[in-house]
């Protein structure tokens, strides 16, 4: 049996998978969203949490390009803070409490309200491909539905095994079914893949813990929102707090009392995914920082309309009575009633290598694929690959050149070059170390860094595009102002109070911000115009910091003028006879697309980029 | 092809003239950083110009610079080049001085390289440019790995590993601020860590000069009033057991004339012309030479005479001798004593005349560089150009930092250039490993959800 026809199917409707579906649907195609249990979609298997450090900042990206997640976040917070508010304003980001019930909800009735998606309740066990180009999918009952283009968006659905102890059984999170055979058949089509784990904790009722003996971690008194919206949907003065407390000596006994009854420590002997460095399991942490006395975790509300308290901290695939006791060794849970039990997850994922910078495969045409499926972890990977999937998906469609975010331009592009430049050992997070131009790459100016993009591709609209310009120029009247204005010692008495040397000569305002002790609003009455907050922040951070910036915007652009050295797709590394074999592998492997891409390889040295650019001009001159 | 860079393109020896050679867009700029002639920039092209190589105010090197404007060129860019006539520091100095100031050291093979990609080079010659590629990579890899000792090596990763346990710490306290058991790295820490840092690392530029000074000889002048024994001393100096090493024809301009061996340490003496034959020469040299010589040399001995009141002319040499490595050679100890000696330092007693106590020249110097108690057999050194430029890079980052400490930047901020330090550091040893500091993170800091 044949479906209609669609141009694009999403697979999959978690994070990644509803960017997706909402980019191509809102640039006008056809789409299909398939989904195993329609009340999943956007489902927040893990943390309650959106944001964090770096992460916070790609959902800033997100939004500046025309994404969902910022907006759904912002309506369904339980609380908010500013990360690293006292540092410097590259490391800033927001970290929120998000409902687990309103946030699918909200983000399902924005599907549901957009024009061009459908959504249908269904498994994927095999995709439609001819002369390896994708045509469609197969549903598990056989039913084939046609499309120009396919989204993997299958998280850790595929061959998705649930550990606990000695056990292992085949099920996806929430006790969902998983999809058996969609990675052999990947596989099949010429697919490498790597088998990955990850693991979640106890959730624990809330009226059976004892909060006396927690430290109380409230939300910030500031509002904030992830939007540049600025809709504000919660109560700053209704926030639910998250608890902190600690492991004790007595757990630490507990676990490694019963350590070979962990899965991952002899429990089970046929592990072979591997797990995230950033997201170790308690006995993990137990083991290896022995000398610890305790270790800290966090009680975090999942929902205002349930019961379950997410014990941030204690992943473990130890086996139920253990984990009882385990739990029970806490401060404040000794009567804690464990409503779900922890677990590791083993799974499926295809080898990122195999990528194109628009997430398009190398080895199936039209196949896309984002979030857990490339080997990464958290929501917001996830979901910032699967807008730019989902846009990519649509500019081939419409026969237009892919959107590829830079390194200097988006953590969205550090995430996406690094899955496919160096490939990956352990799901992927991004962490602000990894960003080598993160001073570029800040909470404060996703939008003047992206919303271009995101209004040229068609998801930024033109009201929203209007108030970027207005914003763009208003920070360049400001900082004329700034330099313009100038103010002497008469001003002096003033100057004091903000605790700054006072002045002998004139001084321009702009010359004056550049001490670190002026707030740039405590200088607004010297100003002929009104700026908006944003703006004001943003011009104070571009004066303040402008060495260190400039410094970034020097080394960036070295960087982009190896970018823009191509190298053309058909290239045959084989018949280059002077690259060392090391070299020459990955370069196979990985068939980076520049220059620059080909030195970020681990493995690839800078003579090997000489001998590449030799023989470049020599094979392709007239080109 | 946007960077500029630089090397040097002669073989290296004692005394030759040596061809430093720089090519890219801002070869004129750079250059001219370094140039006492200033209108480099706005010369013709294929022009020669004659000036000195400066390191702020300090001279390093009489040079002529040949300016050729891109495209007729070797590499069809801008190109200088500088030829010095100072031997293998002097060269390694201006090398150095032109990395510190924006050049990359090139690649082995890059000026053909770069000749070839802008169709300077037939392209039947592709072939034998990779393999040039190829090849001189692996010498130089070779010669990294015998440039660089053990003990550097080690010195080197130790400094790298004081640095990635604080880099770690503020990209953990980034990460993750939530941590309330992790310690908050602060100001005073990095402050700590640093000084270290300096320390080490000047110590190793200063060993880096001895292992140099022993390797490629002392540029040494003697001075001295006329009359005082200069000649006499050095007949010593030179004489039947201490033997003539080499005798380099002089070059236009003074240069090694002749190197002598003290206790195994190698002294070029410098403008010594004729020293064989007329002692009447070196005898003869002034005061107004004399001031001249002490500017281009790196040890000067100092020669007055036991037997006079210090005068005049000697208190000039001496004023313009203070901040220089110098010996105060006191000729003369056979006669009765006259001279004011207690204001006199690295002093010698020496009688030429009757060949008394000359050896101590060599205990004194040895002294003086610091090599009394390093056995040359186990000096640990670094060598070359491109090694004592980015230890230098570093120190200049180090005082980058130092500002921003001073200017109350975020400690986020001071991290980016800890953490070019560090890999600056990872260049000399050759490791740049990409995942180095997640892994450091995860070892170091319990975290994660």
């Amino acid at each position: 049996m044949i479906f209609m026809n669609y141009e694009i199917i999403v697979v999959g409707g978690g994070h990644a998978g509803c960017e997706a579906a909402l980019a191509a649907a809102r640039k006008g195609h056809k789409t299909l969203l398939v989904t195993g249990n329609i009340n999943n979609i956007a489902d927040m298997p893990c943390n309650p949490s959106i944001g964090g450090s770096a992460k916070g900042i790609v959902v800033r990206e997100i939004d500046a390009l025309g994404g969902e997640m910022g907006r759904n976040a912002d309506k369904s917070l339980l609380q908010i803070k500013m990360l690293n508010g006292s540092k410097g304003p590259a490391v800033r980001a927001l970290r929120a409490q998000a409902d687990k019930i309103t946030y699918p909800k909200n983000m399902l009735k924005t599907l549901k309200d957009t024009d061009n998606l459908e959504i249908k309740e269904a498994l994927v066990e095999d995709l439609l491909i001819e002369n390896k180009k994708i045509k469609g999918v197969i549903l598990e009952n056989g039913t084939k539905i046609t499309s120009n283009i396919v989204i993997l968006t299958t998280g850790t659905y595929m061959k998705a095994d649930i550990l606990v102890g000695s056990t292992r059984r085949r099920e996806g999170p929430h006790g969902e079914r998983p999809s058996n055979y969609l990675s052999d058949n990947l596989a099949k089509n010429g697919f490498k893949l790597i088998r990955l784990k990850t693991g979640t904790p106890q959730r624990i009722a809330r009226d059976s813990i004892d909060f006396t003996k927690a430290k109380l971690e409230p939300g910030d008194k500031e509002i904030h929102t992830f939007s540049y919206d600025n809709k504000v949907y919660y109560d700053v003065n209704k926030q639910v707090p998250c608890h902190l407390i600690y492991t004790n000596e007595n757990t630490h006994q507990i676990i490694l009392d019963n350590l070979n009854k962990s899965s991952m420590y002899g429990g089970l002997d046929d592990i072979k995914g591997v797990g995230p460095r950033y997201c170790p399991s308690i006995e993990d942490k137990v083991v290896r920082f022995r000398d610890k006395e305790k270790h800290q975790l966090f009680l975090e509300p999942e929902s205002i309309y349930y019961d379950d308290i997410y014990l941030q901290g204690f992943s473990t695939s130890m086996p139920y009575d253990v984990q009882e006791q385990m739990v029970h060794s806490l401060p404040g849970l000794e009567n804690a009633k464990i409503l779900k039990y922890a677990y590791a997850i083993e799974y499926d994922a295809i080898y990122p290598t195999q990528l194109k910078a628009s997430l398009e495969t190398k080895v199936i045409e039209n196949l896309f694929t984002a979030g857990q499926i490339n080997g990464t972890s958290g929501y917001e990977e996830a979901a910032g690959q699967g807008l730019i999937a989902g846009i990519n998906a649509s500019l081939k469609l419409e026969g237009k050149e892919p959107l590829v975010l830079k390194r200097n331009e988006a953590y969205i592009g550090v995430l996406i070059d690094d899955l496919i430049t160096k490939g990956i050992k352990d799901p992927y997070r991004l962490l602000t170390s990894r960003a080598e131009y993160r001073l570029l790459l800040r909470h404060d100016n996703a939008d003047l860094r992206l919303s271009e993009y995101g209004h040229q591709v068609g998801l930024i609209n033109n009201e929203k595009y209007q108030i970027l310009l207005k914003k763009k120029d208003d920070i360049k009247t400001l900082l004329e102002e700034l330099k313009q204005i100038k103010i002497t010692a008469k001003e002096n008495d003033y100057l004091i109070t903000l605790n700054t040397t006072p002045l002998n000569n004139g001084i321009t305002l702009y010359d004056l911000i550049k001490r670190p002790e002026i707030d740039i609003n405590k200088i607004t009455k010297y100003l002929s115009n009104n700026y908006n907050k944003e703006v004001l922040e943003q011009v104070d951070i571009m004066i303040k910091y402008k060495g260190y910036i400039d410094k970034a915007i020097k080394e960036a652009e070295k960087m982009e003028n190896l970018e823009k050295k191509k190298i053309p797709d058909n290239i045959d590394y084989d018949k280059i006879h002077n690259l060392a074999s090391e070299a020459r592998q990955k370069l196979k492997e990985v068939r980076p697309t520049s220059l620059a891409q080909a030195l970020r390889i681990s493995g690839v040295n800078p003579a090997d980029i000489s001998i590449l650019m030799v023989y470049l001009k020599k094979e392709y001159r007239h080109e | 092809m946007h960077d500029t860079i630089a090397a040097i393109s002669t073989a290296q020896g004692v005394g030759a003239i040596s061809i430093i050679r720089v090519s890219g867009p801002e070869a004129f700029n750079i250059v001219e950083k370094i140039f006492t002639n200033k209108n480099l920039k706005t010369a013709p092209t294929h022009t020669v110009h004659y000036g000195y190589i400066i390191d702020g105010k300090e001279k390093i090197d009489e040079v002529l610079v040949s300016k050729m404007c891109a495209p007729k060129t070797f590499t069809c860019e801008d190109i200088v080049e500088i030829n010095a006539h100072g031997g293998i520091i002097t060269t390694n100095k201006i090398l150095e001085l032109l990395l510190i100031n924006g050049c990359r050291l090139a690649e082995p093979g890059e000026f053909t390289k770069r000749a070839f990609l802008n169709g300077r080079i037939d392209l039947t010659e592709a072939e034998s440019i990779m393999d040039l590629i190829e090849a001189k990579t692996e010498d130089a890899s070779k010669m990294a790995l015998n440039g660089i000792s053990g003990k550097v090596s080690n010195m080197i990763k130790d400094l790298r590993e004081d640095l990635i346990s604080i880099i770690a710490n503020i990209e953990v306290n980034i990460d993750y601020p939530e941590y309330e058991d992790i310690e908050e790295m602060t100001i005073g820490k990095i402050n700590d860590s640093l000084s270290k840092l300096k320390d080490k690392i000047n110590k190793i530029l200063k060993q880096s000069n001895t292992g140099e000074l022993l390797k490629t000889g002392i540029k040494t002048v003697i001075v001295g009033r006329p009359n005082v024994g200069k000649s006499s001393i050095l007949n010593c100096l030179v004489g039947e057991e201490k033997a003539i090493v080499t005798s380099v024809q002089g070059t236009t301009r003074d240069s090694v004339e002749a190197s002598i061996v003290i206790d195994n340490i190698i002294l070029n003496l410098i403008d010594t012309a004729g020293i064989r034959k007329t002692d009447d020469l070196v005898e003869s040299i002034g005061v107004e030479k004399s001031l001249k010589l002490i500017d281009q040399a790196d040890l000067i001995l100092f020669v007055v005479n036991y037997n006079e009141k210090l005068t005049k002319e000697d208190r000039q040499i001496i004023e313009k001798l203070k901040n220089k490595n110098y010996i105060t050679v006191i000729n003369k100890t056979d006669l009765k004593k006259q001279i004011d000696d207690e204001k006199l330092q690295n002093k010698v007693y020496v009688s030429a005349l009757k060949n008394e106590n000359v050896e101590n020249i060599g205990n004194e110097i040895k002294k003086l560089f610091n090599l009394e108690q390093i056995e040359t057999s186990d000096l640990t050194y670094l060598t070359g150009a491109r090694n004592k430029a980015i230890l230098k890079q570093v120190l200049q980052g180090i005082n980058d930092i130092n500002e921003g400490i001073k200017n109350n930047i975020a400690i986020d901020m001071l991290e980016i250039d800890l953490r070019n330090i560090w890999n600056l550091l990872g260049q000399i040893i050759g490791e740049v490993y990409e995942e180095e500091l997640l892994d450091e993170l995860f070892s170091r800091f319990c975290v994660g959800k």
